[in-house]
């Protein structure tokens, strides 16, 4: 019995830290789920002299994606955000984090458009509100304006398929 | 050395100067309240440093924002809860006690208990372990002998 006490130390304690390498430090639990998605109002990307904002959009189930010309991961995720949105499942608004306009119009048009609407967030103030601290940032808003799920850093096609599109359809269902 | 140092903080701080500048303001005491604040919650690009210590992009806006809320009259606590509003209880260095840090808070003292009762278990089957040994009259003469001489005088 008591050969074996080293060893069952040595278990649990290797179970312990398997685990937490398993975690990962950079998803933190975002206080914002459930909560009333802040209220904001930005000229829009493509034509500045129009706004949009959250009023705008009460009474449909959207996605809202933190983007940025500059911002690397954003590449990994586009394509799958770009095939899904021609599924037109629900709109997809595009918040342009911290970018300059021409940069952020060119990366679109390299890469494709996934969204209905893209947004300029210039300093950031928005992101703050939203709690953006690693871009792209994806947050899925209900009828209601409330925040129903946050991704935090690239969108995978396994977390569209088994997480954002299940909830979708609940929520639009 | 002393000379590569002293160029490595010039450039350093240049740089720093460079990106803050233009926000940092002139009031000696804000600043002091800033960076006393910004120094107890995490930047949350980098992890394992303060707001006060990051110069991540996010951090410097958080930085402002700070100072743009105390400039506007708000207290320590209101802009902590803006902070923990919008990241949580993770920005925070010193989490409040509730029930979802209860492990984070009571855990070191319960392993602390674990470890006594532990103590006092191994302490008391110890004692059970050993009995008393009564001597006897040839093993105590034997031992006197042996604390007279030394052990090189045993055999005889």
């Amino acid at each position: 019995m008591k050969r074996f006490l080293p060893l069952g130390i040595f278990l649990v304690l290797a179970v312990f830290l398997a685990a937490g390498l398993g975690l990962n430090p950079r998803e933190v639990p975002s206080p914002l789920i459930d909560k009333a998605a802040p209220a904001f109002r930005l000229p829009q990307l493509q034509d500045p002299g129009k706004m949009l904002g959250t009023e705008d959009l009460k009474g449909k189930v959207w996605i809202l994606n933190v983007w940025a010309s500059w911002c690397v991961a954003c590449l990994e995720e586009h394509p799958i955000l770009v095939e899904f949105s021609k599924q037109n499942v629900l709109p997809i608004y595009g918040l342009n984090y911290k970018d300059r306009r021409e940069d952020a119009l060119k990366w679109l048009g390299k890469h494709g458009n996934p969204y209905t609407l893209s947004m300029e967030d210039n300093e950031g103030r928005v992101g703050i509100d939203y709690g953006v601290y690693g871009v792209p940032e994806t947050y899925v808003i209900d009828r209601n304006g409330i925040i129903r799920y946050k991704r935090i850093g690239p969108v995978t096609v396994q977390i569209l398929q088994q997480k954002i599109l299940p909830l979708v359809r609940q929520l639009q269902g | 050395m002393k000379g590569v140092f002293a160029i490595l903080l010039l450039v350093l701080s240049a740089q720093c100067a460079a990106r803050e500048a233009p926000s940092a303001s002139d009031d000696p005491v804000l600043e002091k309240r800033v960076i006393k604040l910004t120094s107890d919650l995490r930047c949350l690009v980098c992890q394992n440093q303060s707001l006060a210590d990051s110069h991540a992009d996010l951090a410097i806006d958080l930085k402002n924002q700070v100072r743009s809320q105390m400039q506007a009259g708000k207290s320590d606590a209101e802009i902590r809860d803006y902070m923990v509003a919008r990241y949580g209880d993770f920005v925070l260095y010193d989490p409040p006690f509730k029930s979802s840090t209860l492990l984070l808070w009571a855990g070191p003292f319960a392993l602390l208990l674990i470890g006594l009762l532990g103590l006092a278990a191994y302490l008391r089957s110890r004692r059970r372990r050993l009995p008393d040994v009564e001597l006897t009259p040839v093993d105590r003469a034997r031992a006197q002998a042996l604390l007279r001489d030394g052990p090189g005088n045993e055999a005889q």
